[in-house]
């Protein structure tokens, strides 16, 4: 289980008021979060929540509308400029980004490159590190991953769970103060989610920052130091996993685990 | 079979007669497809006669075509050919490219200004393109280099600037670039967008994701259809013969003209662009390949060494030779 944060250590993320809307429909309708450095945070909901929505704005995939977003204390996507926000030039966005892992539903591994070189590309190119020194370090996460042996393979040839080991692998290449998953089990066959969800249950007793959107509950419960409930743009129920789970206090939250679990 | 079995409808007592069958390790054999040996004696029959036909009729002059095949003109005009597809191709991709991503832009005036070259130069034939650009002298009779719509440092006479040559040069690029510009923006568009997504995700800078994760994804879906619209292209330059350029159509009426014989020349003509365009068809299995890499299990061999491996494999069989 990850160590317990710091009360003093600013947020890793700070979210304060965060609007999102696609044409009419407003998907995310204010939004506070504040993640601690070394904790995990789970994002429940059902589809249509905003969940990846609120995922996607946090390393600036998707733009808000209102509201602040911050890593470590550094604005995303913006700077202050008086009483405005200057939307930053995407130069400087993906330079934001080069700390902050994000993995996918889909894995969106690059198909033409192999396993290891999907690994050494963003260290490489996003943050300018010799290639040599980037292939030792990316060996050894295959080897955490458990793929060492697939280091020359193209993905395709790898089954959806070794793909997403790969995908988690890539992420940590950049050494993120920060981990970002897009459900990433929901696109597995049931028999290959587990093999993921070890990598990141690994990941959360070695420390590292996680917000996490999923629907597998049992990890949830084991791994989650804060769970968010998701409902129409809103976090609805906020807390540890046993208040969460054995003790929701909305109607919606009851409903929902009713459901999933 | 008991008694009480046999009183059953017949349809369910076969289940349980197949079920107790004796108990032999069951060898597989490949399913038999007779119509497919009709289809390759047909063929076979079909193909024997055509070549029947082209070899034992006199009138085709194959000597003719012999001696004219590696004459000196010939082989001259056949070059000039090949530089006309270079160009027209060298143009066509860059234009293209360029246009394609004007097309793909965010800017309203690019993707106007691209959406309307394509369409007029995709709309004009090709035949009468070449003749604009091969009279331009009389449209424009200098061509000034300089500040636009100010003064002009540089001018020249458009005939000493765009002869017949680089008339045809320019026709069939600019003409090309259309179709490429069309054929480079459905290979991006293919690209599946989870790619972009990842690339930016990671932070990987701009130009990078372009020519590192974008292109050689894009080029899968672009390099066939290039191969093809190149060797288009190639056949097309024959067009050019309205310039009175010594390319190879151009050069063939030249010496059937002079000699008379009209039917081996043209068949020197269309051999040689049957060896130009086979090799143009490998260099684009060659680069197929290349770019195919990670997209499927197994490489796809070329066509006719695929018929050789069958021949190979059927032989073996026969000889009872494990494969």
């Amino acid at each position: 289980m990850s160590p317990t944060p710091t009360p003093t250590a600013p947020p890793v993320v700070n979210l304060e008021g965060v609007h999102k809307r696609f044409g009419a429909l407003e998907v995310l309708r204010g939004i506070d979060l504040s993640v601690a450095a070394g904790t995990v945070t789970v994002v429940l909901g059902a589809s249509g929540s905003g969940k990846s929505t609120l995922l996607r704005t946090i390393n600036h995939l998707e733009k808000v509308d209102a509201g602040v977003v911050e890593v470590n204390g550094e604005l995303i996507g913006y700077r202050r400029a008086g009483r405005h926000l200057r939307e930053l030039h995407e130069r400087e966005v993906l330079r934001q980004r080069s700390r902050i892992g994000f993995v996918f539903q889909h894995f969106n591994l690059f198909p033409h490159l192999t396993v290891l070189e999907n690994v050494v590309e963003a260290p490489v190119s996003a943050q300018r590190r010799r290639r040599s020194e980037v292939e030792v370090e990316a060996r050894a996460l295959l080897e955490r991953v458990g793929l060492l042996d697939k280091a020359g393979e193209y993905p395709r040839r790898l089954s959806g769970g070794q793909q997403q080991r790969v995908a988690i692998a890539r992420a940590l290449a950049l050494n993120p103060s920060l981990v970002l998953f897009d459900e990433p089990t929901s696109a597995l066959d049931p028999e290959l989610v587990g093999e993921v969800l070890d990598v990141i249950r690994d990941l959360a007793a070695a420390g590292t920052t996680m917000v996490v959107v999923t629907h597998e509950i049992g990890f949830a419960r084991e791994v989650a130091d804060r769970v968010l409930f998701m409902h129409e743009g809103v976090v609805l129920e906020e807390g540890s996993p046993t208040e969460v789970f054995d003790h929701p206090r909305h109607e919606r939250t009851r409903a929902f685990l009713a459901k999933v679990l | 079979m008991s008694d009480t079995a046999r009183a059953v409808p017949a349809a369910a007592t076969t289940a349980p007669a197949e079920r107790s069958a004796p108990a032999q390790p069951l060898t597989v054999l490949p399913a038999r497809h007779p119509w497919r040996w009709v289809a390759t004696a047909v063929v076979a029959v079909l193909a024997a006669m055509a070549v029947n036909a082209l070899v034992t009729n006199p009138a085709w002059e194959w000597p003719t075509v012999g001696q004219f095949l590696f004459s000196a003109t010939i082989l001259e005009s056949m070059w000039l050919t090949v530089r006309l597809t270079l160009v027209g191709t060298a143009i066509g991709l860059v234009l293209g490219t360029v246009l394609a991503l004007m097309r793909m832009s965010h800017n309203p005036l690019l993707k106007a200004v691209s959406f309307t070259y394509i369409s007029v130069f995709r709309s004009v034939p090709l035949i009468l393109q070449l003749l604009f650009w091969y009279n331009l002298a009389i449209l424009y009779t200098v061509i000034g280099f300089g500040i636009p719509f100010g003064p002009q440092f540089w001018t020249f006479p458009t005939q000493d600037l765009v002869g017949p040559l680089t008339a045809a040069f320019l026709g069939l690029g600019l003409h090309q670039a259309a179709y490429f510009a069309e054929i480079v923006r459905s290979g991006f568009l293919a690209v599946d967008p989870g790619q972009r997504e990842a690339a930016a995700a990671l932070g990987i800078p701009r130009v990078r994701q372009f020519w590192r994760i974008q292109l050689p994804q894009a080029l899968r879906i672009i390099v066939p259809t290039t191969g093809n619209e190149v060797i288009g292209l190639l056949k097309g330059t024959s067009v050019v013969y309205v310039m009175a350029l010594p390319e190879l159509f151009y050069q063939v009426q030249v010496v059937y003209n002079r000699t008379g014989r009209v039917i081996p020349l043209l068949l020197v003509a269309a051999v040689w662009y049957v060896v130009l365009t086979t090799v143009l068809s490998v260099l684009q299995w060659l680069v197929e390949r290349y770019y195919g890499r990670g997209s499927s299990r197994a490489d796809t061999p070329l066509p006719f060494l695929q018929l050789l491996r069958s021949a190979r494999a059927a032989r073996a069989r026969r000889q009872g030779v494990p494969r």
